[in-house]
């Protein structure tokens, strides 16, 4: 007979000292800023019946009495989606290109590392303020700011790609004697293209619902009808364009979704 | 004929792959490369086309010595160099004859093959090609819907394309069944007999390499230790290349050369 040896699956952190001071201190801090919080439930029970009012002041959405205005800012909304989406899909390939560490030498990398962080630092309404203050208002500075938006995704994103392709693939193509640059065309752009497809659709997506954002520090668009609407309690006309916004985030979804399997 | 000289390889972790490897191969001979997983047997045929860059030493293809040549050169240089890889490394989201064209990407311009739009010769030579190995009529499906044996002749045939004078062949036959093994070594010594192509070939399964190489030399840690005849792979030197082992199963009789008509049918049909 043989003595039975006890196992037990190795802990994620090895020191007990660790493991337990982590867990004890993250209990305590949550029930301190659960604690910590204030809740005016008295406010709260004034607002019910406002939030209540302001709800049913949506229905019904009114699609009717401002179309004119709802359908120029979507149609400037989509525009300006187009646009930024080309315009930013096309600045971050080179850029892209240039942040993937096993393609690009080592300042090129860093040059180009260096501008996806900074286009990433800000959020598109931030920019977008910045542009309006260089640019005046419109939809220009709209643009320039989902344009710097997608630069920073969908560049890394395209970069990130690169680093996680199949690198064997990538040396028989240059086995052959390819040139850099049908190397890229041969070897990369099979390997990453469905999946950067699928991506700009996604960020056409993002550039739609960002256009109803910037829109509200004017940067154009039907962010900037639903802002003027709010200012004039139009809220059933609110209502509509934030359906139409759903309805057309939805349509763009359920189409990348076909054209994602399309392409694989 | 390739030469190499005194060829070292040194990589960045301090690991000595290759040491001061002195080797000749004559036009029209096929080489089996053995010996154990990191012997450097990979960083050898990948320093000839420098997709591995050699520390020192020369290595010479014809007149040209290969570790000297610039990007520009080296390009020219490896249109002359077939190779065919372990896992296949087709561009999987290619057609079967881009993967086979993209072996003429040495020769045509960017412009070119951006388009597909490659010279009728060489859209010829492919089907030729494709004809020869039993794939013409899969000339428009995508690698990734080939079976592995399948994938490795159209690997074959993008090497051959290149119309080159030396074939580097990396573990052929590591990913395949024991039969596509046998079917992929044989196509790869014909057609080397025909073209009067030389040829390294990695490869783990010794006896394959007896089978089908004239030539075998053993490498041990970065070391040729064995540089001879098929014949001359006895139980002494199997144990000087992979250490101590019962070596007499390997190293039977292994002549049963199935008929080459069942050979090539089958081929043609899976």
């Amino acid at each position: 007979m043989s003595i039975s040896r006890i196992w037990k699956r190795p802990p994620f952190i090895k020191s007990p000292m660790l493991r337990w001071g982590i867990a004890v201190g993250g209990a305590i801090y949550l029930a301190l800023a659960l604690g910590t919080m204030e809740i005016n439930w008295g406010r709260v029970a004034d607002g019910l019946p406002r939030a209540e009012r302001f709800v049913s002041a949506f229905f019904p959405p009114d699609f009717v009495s401002k179309s004119g205005d709802i359908l120029d800012g979507i149609y400037e909304s989509l525009w300006m989606t187009v646009v930024s989406t080309v315009i930013g899909i096309g600045l971050s390939i080179p850029v892209g290109l240039g942040a993937a560490r096993n393609l690009a030498p080592r300042p090129v990398y860093l040059f180009s590392r260096g501008i996806l962080a900074l286009s990433r630092t800000f959020p598109e309404i931030i920019i977008a303020l910045f542009a309006v203050k260089i640019f005046s208002f419109g939809p220009f500075a709209g643009i320039i700011a989902l344009s710097v938006g997608t630069v920073g995704f969908y560049g890394k994103l395209l970069a990130e790609d690169i680093e996680d392709m199949d690198v064997v693939q990538a040396e028989a193509v240059k086995s052959t004697g390819a040139s850099w640059f049908q190397w890229l065309n041969y070897a990369i752009q099979p390997q990453v293209m469905p999946r950067m497809i699928g991506l700009a659709m996604y960020r056409f997506d993002i550039n739609f619902r960002e256009s109803a954002v910037v829109g509200i520090v004017g940067a154009g668009g039907i962010g900037a009808t639903l802002l003027t609407s709010f200012d004039r309690y139009e809220y059933d006309t609110s209502a509509a364009i934030l359906l139409i916004i759903i309805a057309i985030v939805m349509a763009v979804e359920y189409s990348s979704g076909y054209v994602r399997k399309w392409v694989q | 004929m390739l030469r190499l000289n005194k060829l070292t390889k040194q990589y960045k972790t301090g690991d000595l792959a290759l040491k001061d490897v002195d080797l000749e191969i004559p036009n029209g001979q096929v080489l089996a490369l053995i010996g154990p997983s990191g012997a450097g047997k990979s960083t050898l045929i990948r320093c000839v086309n420098r997709l591995v860059e050699p520390t020192s030493g020369t290595a010479h293809l014809g007149e040209v010595e290969l570790t000297s040549l610039s990007q520009g050169q080296l390009r020219k240089v490896r249109r002359r160099i077939g190779m065919i890889f372990q896992e296949y490394a087709l561009v999987e989201r290619l057609t079967v004859m881009e993967n086979v064209l993209s072996g003429r990407l040495g020769y045509v311009s960017f412009w070119r093959s951006y388009f597909r739009k490659f010279p009728q010769s060489d859209i010829d030579e492919a089907f030729r090609l494709l004809e020869r190995v039993g794939l013409d009529h899969m000339a428009d499906k995508r690698a990734d819907e080939l079976s592995g044996g399948q994938r490795q002749r159209v690997g074959i045939c993008r090497a051959l394309i290149q119309n080159p004078e030396l074939l580097l062949v990396d573990e052929p036959t590591a990913s395949l069944d024991p039969k596509t093994s046998r079917q992929i070594m044989r196509l790869i010594r014909e057609l080397c007999q025909e073209r009067n192509l030389s040829a390294i070939i990695n490869i783990h399964d010794v006896l394959l390499a007896q089978m089908f190489a004239e030539r075998i030399v053993g490498l041990q840690l970065g070391e040729i230790v064995y540089d001879g005849p098929p014949d001359g792979m006895t139980p002494d030197v199997l144990t000087q290349i992979y250490g101590e082992e019962d070596w007499e199963a390997t190293i039977e009789k292994v002549e049963d050369e199935d008929d080459e008509d069942g050979a090539v049918a089958s081929v043609a049909a899976d």
